[in-house]
């Protein structure tokens, strides 16, 4: 798939944007602060409904707007789809598909697919497990867009079993008299039996929650690792020009012998999975009471990177570090674009300054024939010359994209930003209104 | 900020749940400009609930007298009960036609993170109708989200032991939802395939 068209209202630094792009080599140069970013960063948006950046949504709004909107369409063997966000913090998002309103933002993932690196990705080598977890899930939910609603299914059990163990957790630990009639004690009264029974009654329900969706997701997470796997040493080796033996390798918080099992690279059925979830719930138990936290399930997992006998993690250097990430992402879009049979658009963002002169050629080969490239960086010497000269190149200069440089033959009519600095807006050349296809937001659900 | 009563009227409006301070701003402005009879109508409904309805003693649903219209009923089925969250939810089964017995309103589900346990539900008094024996089924309906299938799971669990048959509304019903915006037929289809629930 490629995009074909990007339209921004309020987005970023961007007031309005209008963006027209080709299949093949785009890059993006200019220094930093100018906009670059900005402008990937909405198309990832569309595929994954969040930033590589930020974990919210305020920092996507153009400071002092109340609302941004992204719209992009799509080119997908040869059929075009409009997809259209409304980025409103405070509120629900809403979405668009073609031209009719979908019930959910979540509805329209999958209409357009992106691998995205940057800078960022850095952290899944060197950051926390959750880095690495989000890796896992974002790709799972590219790959089958169902799993965006287990998901956040299961991230809402884990929240609620976290809050009653924390606001429960008097009750669990001591051992009061029996009154009847009223549950809830008064402060300083010591818990009845039937308000600690109904609380570990209540605990039981969520752990069977936790347990049937836990389990569904680490079974996903688990056959996705296996296809993913094989790839990863492939595409380490390709960029790095090395037989690294780059590996992966899943670290369940279930108990040893099932965690043991799946290190191995097992992937045990759903039920026996939702099994090994009860039974370590069960061993954890006082524990979790004592803690008032969560501690057995998908979400306390990791992923272990590992290059030939040593952990990625403290071991690596840099640019293994590095290579790594890269690894990584060009195994997640392989993996994609088998599964599929369609490219996903490929971003890399400010990444080649990053890398020697080396990985940058064979990152350059390694991509040549994909669908849509979108290429962000300060220099524009620093991205390899033929990747350059098959494709086109636009400076971006505070939120303005230029006409195509020379050197590369111009393509469509590319758009222009208008901006606003100081309240004055810049002229440029054919300035377009914006206007939504979206209707005006209700103001009855504010 | 606005002069003393307008301001006043659109606090008391921001107030109601849905209703946030742009719609609480529109809903006041449209008072100002309405009829004086239109209002006057509206006051004298706000009034008459307020005086008029209370919760019937029996299931918690909206009633008149002590008793609700479908509990005073003497033609419905006194075997099986239907629980749900909300007042509103025993308006949506009715419009269904499908359901002959009687309610039972929680007034809500178990959502710890907002400090709602089953001590806060309308639990213990389901207990109490049970006591006598005639029940012999319960339908559990409540919304098809987390905290509606808790608290069916956490009702299923205390409610199997005493013997009843016991069945939850059959998926079918859009996940994520609320049980008031399921469509009739939906909802219908959902009773006659309702399920035995496992725990
Ligand atoms: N919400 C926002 N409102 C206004 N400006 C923003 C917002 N978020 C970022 N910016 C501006 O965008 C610029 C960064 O753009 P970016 O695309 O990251 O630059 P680069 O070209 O280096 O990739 C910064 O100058 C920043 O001040
Ligand atoms: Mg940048
Ligand atoms: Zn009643």
């Amino acid at each position: 798939m490629h995009v074909r068209h990007l339209t921004l209202k309020d987005f970023r630094s961007y007031p309005t944007a209008e963006l027209a792009l080709t299949p093949g080599v785009t890059t993006l140069v200019g220094l930093n602060g100018q906009g670059k970013t900005n402008l990937v960063e909405a198309i990832g948006y569309l595929a994954t409904l969040g930033s590589h950046r930020v974990a919210t949504d305020q920092p996507l709004v153009r400071f002092g707007a109340e609302q941004a909107i992204v719209r992009g369409a799509v080119v997908r063997d040869g059929r075009e789809t409009m997809v259209e966000l409304e980025i409103t913090p405070g509120r629900a998002n809403r979405a668009r598909l073609g031209r009719a309103p979908v019930a959910r933002p979540r509805d329209v993932l999958g209409t357009v697919r992106t691998v995205l690196f940057a800078p960022e990705d850095l952290a899944l080598v060197k950051g926390d497990p959750s880095e690495r977890r989000r890796f896992l899930d974002e790709l799972l939910v590219q790959r089958q867009p169902r799993w965006s609603g287990v998901r956040s299914d299961y991230d809402k059990i884990v929240r609620q079993r976290g809050a009653l163990l924390k606001s429960a957790a008097p009750l669990f630990r001591t051992r009061g008299g029996k009154r009847a009639g009223r549950h809830t004690p008064r402060p300083g009264e010591p818990p009845t039996d039937e308000a600690r029974d109904a609380a570990l009654h209540t605990l039981d329900v969520w752990d069977s929650h936790l347990a049937t969706v836990g389990a569904q997701l680490l079974y996903a997470r688990l056959r996705l690792l296996r296809d993913l796997v094989p790839d990863l040493a492939q595409c380490y080796d390709a960029v790095s020009a090395s037989a690294a033996n780059a590996r992966a390798v899943y670290r369940s918080s279930l108990h040893d012998e099932v965690a043991a099992r799946i290190a191995d690279g097992d992937v045990p059925e759903v039920e026996q999975l939702r099994e090994a979830i009860l039974h370590t719930l069960e061993q954890v138990r006082d524990r979790e009471i004592e803690r008032g936290v969560c501690l057995v399930g998908p979400h306390r997992d990791d992923l272990v990177l590992s290059l030939g006998e040593l952990p990625a993690k403290g071991y690596a250097s840099h640019g293994e570090s590095w290579s790594f990430a890269l690894g990584l992402k060009l195994a997640a879009y392989r993996l994609l674009r088998r599964d599929l049979g369609d490219d996903p658009v490929l971003i890399l963002d400010d990444v080649f300054a990053e890398l020697d002169v080396g990985r940058r050629e064979r990152l350059g080969e390694l991509i040549a024939d994909c669908e849509q490239v979108l290429i962000t960086a300060a220099v524009g010497a620093d991205v390899p010359e033929q990747l350059r000269e098959s494709g086109t190149t636009y400076a971006v200069e505070l939120g303005h994209v230029g006409a195509p440089l020379p050197a590369s033959p111009p393509s469509s009519p590319n758009a222009v930003f208008e901006v606003e600095r100081g309240g004055a807006p810049v002229s440029s050349l054919n300035t377009r209104e914006f206007d939504s296809e979206l209707d005006e937001p209700e103001p009855a659900d504010d | 900020m606005y002069e003393g009563a307008v301001q006043d009227l659109i606090d008391e409006l921001g107030r109601l749940p849905g209703v946030g301070p742009k719609s609480a701003q529109r809903i006041a402005f449209h008072l100002l400009q309405a009829d004086p009879d239109d209002v006057k109508r509206l006051v004298e409904a706000l009034t008459e609930v307020k005086q008029r309805v209370r919760f019937c003693q029996t299931c918690g649903n909206v009633a008149e007298a002590e008793q609700c219209r479908i509990c005073a009923d003497a033609r419905r089925d006194r075997t099986s009960i239907c629980v749900v969250e909300e007042p509103k939810d025993v308006v949506a089964i009715e419009r269904t036609r499908e359901f002959k017995g009687r309610y039972h309103v929680l007034g809500g589900a178990i959502s710890p993170i907002d400090g709602i346990g089953p001590e806060d539900l309308r639990m213990t008094e389901l207990m109490s109708r049970l006591a006598s024996g005639e029940v012999t089924e319960i339908i559990i309906a409540t919304d098809p989200n987390l905290e509606g299938e808790a608290t069916a799971s956490y009702l299923a669990r205390l409610l199997r032991p005493m013997g009843l048959r016991v069945t939850r509304l059959a998926s079918g019903l859009p996940v994520g939802g609320d049980l008031e915006y399921a469509d009739e037929v939906t909802l219908g289809r959902a009773f006659e395939g309702r399920r035995l629930i496992d725990v």
